[in-house]
């Protein structure tokens, strides 16, 4: 029965070619793609790297966060923590203003070696919680995520306790400083299409098929000899990377990194931004991210500006989470998509009156 | 317990020799080598004994979080909230009453009230949505945050101890010989020992009341089969009110009694939060002797952490919950 019903989709639904896929997007996706090429010609410094960059280095954490909840089903609390990691390594193996910790490697070793062992370290933290079901996993990635924040807190040898490090640089290469607006602009665009691609590649091809087979139904995926548990670590691996690169990124923005910055708050927003971004489509987090940062930055202005006190934006944050959770599961994407069915619906029916009186 | 022994002989013997080897550094006279190794035998001393009292603490909430979620499956992230929320409530009605005892009534009352209200208004409509209801208690969470820090700004706080249980007491513990061999006894403050008194009395008369009373019986029922006791026409929804009232009035009680021995400020919600995680993952889930274990354990890992290695106080406790989860991921004393 599962044999002949693979069997069918697989016939109704042949794989498409990169181009294909290009070619079916909408004018949407082609509006927004040029938008944000073309952004440095349209947008002020302020809101290119301010705005713009820090939402896609948020946005592609939240995508690791996502492609686990939306793909694998499962809610790790872990991505900032690898993302932090990341940032934490590039500055210790890197040149930092805290000359007496960090080793002065080149980027060019000093990255890759950050985002491997940030890599691993999702990847064991992964192997840790997929022992347990469900709704444990959040519990235990969040214990390991604030277990990480206390010991960045706690230990001035490696981590340099409450201050952290500064003076953290991003590297001149190819004659360009990538920490000047525009090419760290690009930068980050670049790391986030590409981190875009891949998840919606990894979610069609084999792998990304199966990993959704055990969020739908594990016990039916190991009777048809799928090994579950392999099937999520490696989720968590491919997830690790790209927040793994994010972190990098995100050190390179803020040029400095403290306990605060993988805290127990940021380690619950990353969660925020995917939720009510939508778990349902990699493109949620970054709307997510975005709408996060626009809030953070502005909330504060609007706020008094309507005559209430500036500094309960975090009672703001909660309370719009709240309303989103409770009637919109599926988050900013769930909204859009509904208003567009329904746009849609009232389109055909009014279509459908007018042929109907038009008919001799 | 005889079962116990038998099933697990290796591990019965290796739990006596810990209790004896404990019992025997409790009340023997350190010689001069071991207090070189050790460090003071006072300082050995106050660190089990603040060990165990945070343990008692740690009970206190992580047994009303453990649970919450064994019966309803229902991760309460906003548990420290309404801990943070207690403890805040008790010390104004401590101040405006002078009252210790009514502080912790009022506490208990008012947040089981609050549980009341949130299972009711929200977690009753999304029954069965696990992800759903904890991603509700983070939005409650933040929400109950912001509003503590408008209501009592980000001061510390701390809930004075009634007269009759201020001051030391002393134990019958020598801590050290002076040079006539009079013995120098352990002093430890009286409100500590009467927190960890009412902690294991909680504790056992919640073991009671689960194990001997027909309210009990359900929720024990429901714990194993929430679909199969609601079937027999026990009304569950009932049971998850009153589960829900007496785990939050727990936290609130709890709030009290950490801020007498503590402090209360913002961020202890988390940190308290984070502390019944680690409680409830070291102990098993939706387990009360389970809640006792891990936390008896996680509160003597902090304390001897902080005393011993300061830097890496906080991987002690981390590196017992690895352990826990790579050699039973179920928890100590989960049963499945």
């Amino acid at each position: 029965m599962a044999l002949a019903g693979l069997d069918i989709e697989q016939r109704t639904r042949p794989r498409e070619s990169f181009g294909e896929w290009v070619g079916r997007r909408g004018t949407a996706f082609w509006v927004t793609a040029a938008l944000l090429v073309l952004m440095p010609a349209i947008a002020s410094p302020f809101w290119l790297v301010q705005i713009i960059a820090y939402a896609l280095v948020l946005g592609m954490i939240a995508l690791s966060l996502m492609f686990l909840a939306g793909y694998g089903g499962i809610v790790s609390l872990v991505q900032m923590t690898v993302a932090g990691l990341a940032g934490y390594l590039v500055a210790i193996l890197g040149s930092s203003a805290i000359t007496q910790i960090s080793l002065n490697w080149p980027w060019w070793t000093a990255v890759p070696v950050a985002i491997l062992v940030a890599t691993l370290f999702g990847t064991l933290s992964g192997a840790l919680s997929v022992r347990t079901e469900g709704i444990y996993t959040i519990m235990i990635t969040l214990a390991i995520a604030s277990a990480f924040y206390y010991l960045t807190l706690q230990n001035y040898t490696i981590f340099n306790g409450f201050s952290g490090f500064n003076g953290i640089l991003p590297p001149v290469f190819l004659g360009i400083d990538w920490g000047q607006g525009v090419p760290f602009y690009y930068l980050t665009l670049g790391c986030a299409t590409l981190a875009y691609g891949a998840v919606i590649y990894v979610s069609r091809a084999p792998f990304g098929l199966a990993l959704q087979g055990t969020r739908d139904n594990p016990r039916r995926m190991a009777a048809l000899g799928f090994d579950v548990v392999a099937h999520r670590i490696a989720a968590y691996t491919f997830a690790s990377l790209i927040a793994a690169c994010a972190g990098v990124l995100l050190v390179w923005y803020q040029r400095q990194i403290s306990p605060g910055t993988a805290g127990v708050g940021p380690v619950v927003d990353m969660l925020i931004i995917a939720v009510v971004g939508g778990l349902s489509r990699p493109i949620g987090p970054f709307i997510g991210a975005l709408v996060y940062v626009l809030l953070r930055t502005f909330a504060l202005d609007v706020l008094e500006s309507v005559g209430l006190d500036g500094r309960r934006y975090q009672l703001l944050i909660g309370l719009g989470f709240l309303i989103i959770v409770l009637f919109s599961p599926d988050g900013l994407i769930g909204i859009f998509e509904r208003l567009r069915e329904r746009y849609r619906r009232g389109r055909d029916v009014r279509d459908g009156a007018m042929g109907g009186g038009g008919a001799p | 317990m005889s079962d116990f022994v038998a099933r697990r002989p290796i591990w019965s013997l290796i739990i006596i020799l810990a209790v004896a080897i404990l019992v025997w550094l409790i009340f023997s006279i350190w010689t001069p080598g071991m207090e070189a190794s050790f460090g003071r035998k006072r300082v050995f001393l106050s660190a089990l004994f603040n060990g165990i009292t945070l343990g008692a603490l740690y009970f206190l909430v992580a047994s009303g979080f453990t649970l919450i979620f064994g019966l309803m499956r229902n991760v309460n992230l906003a548990h420290g909230s309404l801990y943070l929320f207690g403890g805040y409530l008790g010390y104004s009605v401590g101040e405006w009453t002078g009252s210790w005892l009514a502080a912790l009534l009022v506490a208990f009352l008012v947040v089981a009230v609050v549980g009341i209200l949130m299972q009711v208004l929200l977690f009753r409509w999304m029954e069965g949505q696990d992800l759903r209801q904890t991603l509700v208690t983070i939005g409650l969470s933040i929400i109950f945050a912001d509003l503590l820090l408008w209501g009592y700004g980000g001061d510390t706080f701390q809930v004075t101890a009634p007269e009759w249980l201020s001051g030391p007491v002393t134990l019958p513990f020598a801590v050290a010989l002076r040079s006539n061999g009079e013995a120098v006894m352990m002093t430890y403050p009286l409100v500590r020992i009467a927190i960890l008194f009412g902690a294991i009395v909680v504790g056992v008369l919640m073991w009671l009341a689960l194990n001997r009373t027909r309210v009990g019986m359900l929720v024990r029922a429901g714990v194993d089969d929430r679909d199969m006791l609601s079937a027999t026409g026990v009304r569950v929804q009932l049971v998850f009110v009153m589960v829900f009232a007496f785990g939050a009035g727990l936290a609130g009680l709890a709030g009290v009694v950490g801020g007498t021995f503590q402090s209360l400020q913002p961020g202890e919600d988390t940190r308290i939060l984070l502390s019944s995680l680690v409680v409830v993952i070291v102990g098993g889930m939706g387990s009360i002797p389970g809640a006792a274990v891990g936390a008896l354990i996680v509160g003597l890992a902090e304390q001897f952490g902080s005393v011993y290695m300061p830097t890496y106080a906080v991987m002690l406790t981390f590196v017992i919950m690895v352990a826990v989860l790579a050699i039973r991921p179920q928890g100590l004393a989960a049963r499945r």
